[in-house]
């Protein structure tokens, strides 16, 4: 297995240059910079909103000086006020190559977009000079994600990325599973299993705040969708979802864009400080893909019953289908049948073994499914996080 | 002998999950007794295992994922007419649990 070497000493899986505008006033002129330069390595990201936020600008860091990332065209309007200064600074700090473009500098729409369309093939040239070097599959980091979940996803699919997730941590890879508000009912669990108690207790108090925060905006994180699928509450479908994170000791509790410094399994509390503020915690599985990859996550495994369709810009997404149904019915967006344990076709341990050989291949090059198909969605909106606290990442393994 | 539509994820449910689509009417065996299915069973939804009254918790993967609102039957669906959550109301694209 190889990667591209990065100045910080990451490794990407792929190469590939950005094009993220600061507001959505620019988000015309930066797709057509995308669409014009035709290539699946360049690919749109972006910020709609006119006012500053913290969470948005730390989230677009990790992502522009992610792995994956070879080099990056900011699209600005001009009078927005994302500190777009500061995300040029920190891209150009991590060795990578960034342009600024400012629409009401530049003289107007199609200005920007000659001149952006220009920067791209600078940009792709120079994405060539990162070296190919080896890379253990321990230097991945993978995170996971349901969508779309039914009665089917808490009996094959989750239980084999759980058993995924095992490998790839025995290996000294680090894993994230997420969604604290779709953990709830799992909190002694889980904490149970913190390598530190006081871990254990941020971890508890992580899914009671999520229970507040839901409690307040009036609807849990379950969608029609999953009741159709045989699903009945909140907590029966934490239990389904928690099987993702398999077995290990979870080694730390982070929030969007705190990068984990060693390997190991990792919850990530997605779900905003203080008040409800800006809205809900997350909108749409996108938002918590987006947050996962600003964590460094290389790839993304998401399981799903009633059928996702989604992929994502940046990193490769690979989709574990639990519904033999729904598999028949979209195979084509499907790269894991795991409905192959409802029917007794295979166990939970083969399927989870089946992941984890394509986990290898993709980071390989091979492509997943949504990336063969073009999907690159990307959701990127206002929140609010105070900083971890020192209990949330204990240094002893 | 339980039917291979059914399946029992862990020894302290008191629900199986449906495996394949079993229509109304249809007579089944589960735990070696034959039991009629009053409703449509899809795939992923459940069915009691054993009598529930009203109060009682409702146990998959050997936890508690809810609470019968009424007395629930050997073979009856078990779902959000006859459920509800513990911690936080579900809602479908009509109305919210605690809404009816």
């Amino acid at each position: 297995m190889k990667g591209y070497l990065r100045a910080d000493g990451r490794k990407g899986i792929r190469n590939i240059i950005l094009v993220t505008y600061l507001v959505e006033c620019a988000h015309h002129v930066a797709r057509v910079i995308v669409n014009q330069s035709n290539n699946q390595n360049v690919q749109l990201i972006g910020f709609p909103g006119c006012y500053p936020n913290e969470y948005s600008l730390k989230i677009m860091e990790g992502l522009c000086t992610h792995p994956n990332v070879a080099g990056v065209l900011i699209v600005s309007l001009g009078c927005e006020s994302f500190n777009r200064e500061q995300l040029a600074d920190t891209i150009k700090a991590s060795g990578r190559s960034v342009e600024t473009l400012v629409i009401q500098q530049a003289g107007g729409t199609k200005k920007t977009i000659s001149a952006g369309v220009e920067h791209v093939s600078h940009l792709l040239k120079g994405a060539k000079n990162f070296e190919l070097v080896p890379m253990d599959i321990g230097e991945l980091t993978v995170g996971t994600i349901c969508g779309g979940s039914d009665g089917t996803s808490g009996i094959g699919a989750n239980p084999a990325v759980g058993h995924c997730f095992d490998q790839l941590i025995e290996k000294n890879a680090t894993c994230i599973f997420e969604e604290t508000g779709e953990l709830i009912g799992c909190e002694q669990i889980m904490a149970d299993r913190a390598i530190t108690p006081d871990l254990g207790d941020e971890i508890m108090k992580s899914v009671e705040k999520a229970e507040q925060y839901y409690t307040t905006m009036g609807y849990g994180s379950f969608a029609p969708g999953n009741a159709e699928g045989g699903l009945t509450t909140q907590e029966e479908k934490s239990m389904g979802a928690y099987a993702k994170s398999g077995s290990s000791k979870i080694h730390g509790l982070i929030k969007p864009g705190d990068i984990p410094k060693q390997g190991g399994l990792y919850l990530m509390d997605v779900v905003p400080d203080g008040d409800p503020l800006y809205g809900f915690p997350n909108i749409v599985d996108s938002a918590e893909i987006v947050e996962m990859i600003a964590s460094g996550s290389h790839l993304i495994l998401f399981t799903t019953g009633r059928g996702s369709v989604v992929g994502s810009a940046i990193s490769p997404v690979i989709k574990v289908c639990a519904n033999p149904d729904t598999y028949r019915n979209l195979s084509e967006d499907m790269d894991i049948n795991a409905g192959k344990v409802i029917t007794g076709e295979a166990n939970v341990q083969e399927v989870g073994d089946e992941i984890y050989q394509l986990v290898q291949k993709v980071a390989q090059g091979q492509q997943s499914k949504s990336e063969e198909l073009g999907h690159q969605e990307f959701v990127l909106t206002y929140k609010k996080f105070e900083a971890i606290g020192p209990s949330c990442l204990p240094s002893t393994r | 002998m339980t039917d291979k539509r059914f399946v029992l994820l862990n020894m302290e449910d008191n629900i199986f999950v449906c495996c394949e689509r079993v229509l109304a009417g249809v007579e089944v065996l589960l735990e070696d007794k034959l039991v009629k299915v009053n409703t449509n069973i899809d795939i992923g939804h459940k069915i009691a295992r054993k009598i529930l009254s009203p109060g009682e918790k409702i146990i998959k993967y050997g936890a508690a994922i809810g609470s019968a609102t009424e007395a629930i039957g050997v073979g009856e669906h078990v779902h959000m007419h006859n459920v509800k959550s513990d911690y936080i109301p579900s809602h479908t694209r009509q109305n919210k649990t605690e809404d009816k």
